[in-house]
C-alpha cells in the first residue's frame, strides 16, 4: 500500500501533462473544438428539453396543419400542426441516449475483454480474439433487423443489440494496446520495486489505454446513431409515439414533395451532429494518440 | 499459401453454421406463430399449414430437416407468398441488387481513388481540403437521407433524373447508383489518401523520382499498388455495407432487389423468407470477406511471407 502511494504521486505529474498536452493540441483544431461544442450544446439541449422546448410534444394543431418555417414555429409543423423544433429536440434526446447507451454497453464489453486477453496473454487470448473474429464475419446489421423483427421493436433490445455489435473493435483495441504496454521495461520496473499486480493494472495499464479507448469511443457514438437511425428510417428501430431523427426523417420523405422542411430540418440535426462526433474524434485521434493510423 | 486458403475456409464453416443456428431458433423463438395474425381461419385449416410448413414437428427435428435443406440448396416455400419458394424470390432479386451494388461501386471506387489519391500527391493544399472535407460530408451524410434529397432536387425541382423504379425508363439507375456508392466514395477517399500518403514517404519513392521518372510514372506504376491496399481491404465490409444500403436505396427507389424483398418480409414476418434471405445474405458476406483478405494479402508482400513462411 505504501509503495502504491508512492507510485501514484510520481505518475500523477505525468498523466495530468499528457492531458495539458492533448487538450493544447485539441484546441488548436478549430473543427474539433468545433465539434465538441456542437456535442455539448447538445447534450445541454437535451436534458433541458421538457423545460425549453417551445411547445408540448404531442401538442396537435390539425387546423393549422404543415405550416413552413415562422416566427411561431421557427422550423414550421407537420401535417398534424405539431412544431418541428420541439418535435427535434425531443426526437434528438432519443438519438443521443441510444448513442451514449449503447456505446456505453460496447465500452464495457470490450473494454473487459480486451483487457483480460491482452494482460493474461497465451492459450486465454488466443481462444478468445479468435472468438471475436468470428464474430467479425457475422453481418451483423442483418441480425439487427431480424432480432427487432422477432423479439418487437423495443429500445432496450435496439440498445443490446447495437452495444452487442459495437464492441468487437474496442476489444481488439484495448487487447494490442495493454499487450504493447504489457512488455515495456516500467511495468517491469514497477513489478521489481514491488507493485501489486493489481495496482499495476490500475496505475499503469488503465490509464495508458485510456486515450485509444476515448479516440474510439467518440468515434462508436456518430456510428451507433447512424446505425438506429437508419433501423428507424426502415420504421425497424424506435416506434411512436417515442421518436428519433431517423423516424423523423423517414416521415419527412414521404411527405417531402409538398413540405421539404420536415425532411431537411431533422437531415441537418443528425448530419450536422454526425460530423462534430466525427470530427471530434479526429481532432482526439490526433492529440490523444498520434501514432494510431488514420483511415 | 493454399494451406492458408484452406484454413480460412476452415475458419469460414463454423461460423456459417452458427449463423445458421443462430437465426433459425432466433425465428423460431418469435413469439406467435406465422399464422397466427390471419383472423378467423379455422383450426383444422392452421393444422394443414402447419403440417405443409413442419411446424407440428419438434423444433430440433425442424433444424436438422432444415439443416438438411439448405445442404442441398433448397431454402423452402414462402409463407406469405404462396406457391413461391425462398429460392426463386432471391434469384428474381439478386440480379437487380447485383447491377445496383455494381454501379455503387463504380461511383464509390472511381470518385473515391482519385480524389484520395489527388488529395495525397499535395497534402495540406486546396486539393487535398477540399475532397476531404467533401468526404467528412459524404460520411455524415446517411443514404436514406442523400437519396430523398437528391430526389429532391434532381428529380422533383430539376426534373433531370427518373425518381423511382429499375431499368423501366432511361436514366433510372443513375439516382440509386450514386446514392449507394456516395458514403463509399468518402470512405475510399480517406483510405486511399491515407494509403498513398505512406508510401509516397517511403525511399523507394525517393529513388523513383530521383532516377529522373515523371510524377505520374511514380505514381501509377511505384506508389498506386501498394497505397491501395487499404482500399482492397476495405472492398470486403464495404461489399456487406452495400447488400445493407440496398435495404435502404431498393425502399426509396422502389426497386425489386433483395434489399427491399428482406425488408418486407421483415415486415410481413415471413419466416422461411427471413431466415433463408439471412443465411444467404450472410454467407455471401462471409464469402466476399474472404476474397477481400487474399486480395490483400496477395497485394502485400510482407503479409505474404508471413504466411508462406509459417
Amino acid at each position: 500500500m505504501h509503495e502504491g502511494n508512492i507510485q501514484s504521486s510520481e505518475t500523477e505529474p505525468v498523466s495530468s501533462s499528457l492531458w495539458r498536452d492533448a487538450w493544447i493540441k485539441l484546441s488548436k483544431n478549430r473543427l474539433a473544438l468545433f465539434g465538441l461544442f456542437i456535442l455539448l450544446t447538445l447534450i445541454l439541449v437535451s436534458l433541458l428539453t421538457p423545460i425549453i422546448a417551445p411547445y408540448g410534444y404531442e401538442e396537435q394543431n390539425l387546423a393549422l396543419g404543415a405550416t413552413a418555417p415562422s416566427s411561431t414555429h421557427l422550423l414550421g409543423t407537420d401535417i398534424f400542426g405539431r412544431d418541428m423544433l420541439t418535435r427535434i429536440m425531443y426526437g434528438g434526446r432519443v438519438s443521443l441516449m441510444v448513442g451514449f447507451v449503447a456505446t456505453s454497453v460496447a465500452l464495457v464489453i470490450g473494454i473487459t475483454w480486451g483487457a483480460i486477453a491482452g494482460f493474461f496473454g497465451g492459450r486465454l487470448d488466443a481462444i478468445m480474439m479468435r472468438i471475436v473474429d468470428a464474430l467479425y464475419a457475422l453481418p451483423f446489421m442483418i441480425f439487427i433487423i431480424l432480432l427487432m423483427v422477432v423479439f418487437g421493436r423495443n429500445i432496450y433490445l435496439l440498445f443490446l443489440a447495437i452495444g452487442a455489435v459495437e464492441w468487437l473493435t474496442m476489444a481488439r483495441i484495448v487487447r494490442s494496446q495493454v499487450m504493447s504496454i504489457r512488455n515495456q521495461e516500467f511495468i517491469e520496473a514497477a513489478y521489481s520495486i514491488g507493485l501489486s499486480r493489481w495496482l499495476i493494472i490500475k496505475k499503469h495499464i488503465i490509464p495508458n489505454t485510456i486515450g485509444p479507448v476515448i479516440v474510439y469511443t467518440t468515434l462508436t457514438i456518430p456510428s451507433v446513431m447512424l446505425l438506429e437511425a437508419f433501423l428507424s428510417f426502415l420504421g425497424l428501430g424506435i416506434q411512436p409515439p417515442q421518436s428519433s431523427w431517423g423516424l423523423l426523417i423517414n416521415y419527412g420523405v414521404e411527405t417531402m414533395e409538398e413540405y421539404p422542411w420536415l425532411l431537411i430540418f431533422p437531415g441537418i440535426a443528425l448530419s450536422l451532429t454526425l460530423f462534430a462526433l466525427n470530427f471530434l474524434g479526429d481532432g482526439l485521434r490526433d492529440a490523444l494518440d498520434p501514432r494510431a493510423s488514420k483511415d | 499459401m493454399l494451406k492458408f486458403l484452406l484454413s480460412r475456409i476452415a475458419q469460414a464453416i463454423p461460423v456459417l453454421l452458427v449463423v445458421v443456428t443462430a437465426t433459425f431458433f432466433i425465428v423460431h423463438a418469435a413469439p406467435g406463430g406465422p399464422f397466427s395474425a390471419d383472423k378467423a381461419v379455422p383450426p383444422e385449416v392452421i393444422e394443414a399449414l402447419e403440417a405443409q410448413y413442419k411446424l407440428d414437428q419438434p423444433v430440433w427435428r425442424q433444424y436438422i430437416s432444415y439443416l438438411g435443406d439448405i445442404l442441398s440448396g433448397d431454402f423452402g416455400p414462402s409463407f406469405k407468398y404462396p406457391g413461391r419458394s425462398v429460392n426463386e424470390l432471391i434469384m428474381a432479386g439478386i440480379p437487380i441488387t447485383a447491377e445496383l451494388a455494381f454501379y455503387a461501386m463504380l461511383v464509390a471506387l472511381g470518385l473515391g481513388v482519385l480524389s484520395g489519391v489527388g488529395a495525397a500527391m499535395r497534402p495540406n493544399t486546396l486539393q487535398d481540403y477540399a475532397p476531404m472535407t467533401l468526404a467528412m460530408i459524404g460520411i455524415c451524410m446517411p443514404s436514406f437521407l442523400l437519396g430523398p434529397l437528391l430526389v429532391l432536387v434532381f428529380g422533383i425541382e430539376l426534373e433531370m433524373v427518373p425518381v423511382s423504379g429499375w431499368g423501366d425508363i432511361p436514366g433510372d439507375k443513375i439516382l440509386p447508383s450514386i446514392t449507394l456508392g456516395t458514403g463509399y466514395a468518402a470512405y475510399i477517399a480517406r483510405l486511399s489518401r491515407g494509403g498513398m500518403l505512406e508510401i509516397l514517404s517511403q525511399d523507394f519513392i525517393r529513388t523513383a523520382r530521383a532516377k529522373g521518372l515523371s510524377e505520374s510514372t511514380v505514381i501509377i506504376k511505384h506508389a498506386l499498388k501498394g497505397g491501395l491496399i487499404p482500399v482492397i481491404a476495405f472492398l470486403g465490409p464495404a461489399f456487406a455495407g452495400l447488400l445493407a444500403g440496398s435495404f435502404v436505396v431498393e425502399t426509396i427507389f422502389q426497386i425489386p432487389g433483395i434489399g427491399r424483398f428482406y425488408v418486407q418480409a421483415a415486415f410481413n414476418r415471413d419466416y422461411t423468407l427471413i431466415l433463408g434471405m439471412t443465411i444467404f445474405l450472410s454467407t455471401l458476406i462471409i464469402i466476399f470477406n474472404l476474397i477481400s483478405d487474399l486480395i490483400s494479402i496477395w497485394l502485400n508482400p510482407k503479409l505474404r511471407d508471413e504466411i508462406s513462411n509459417g
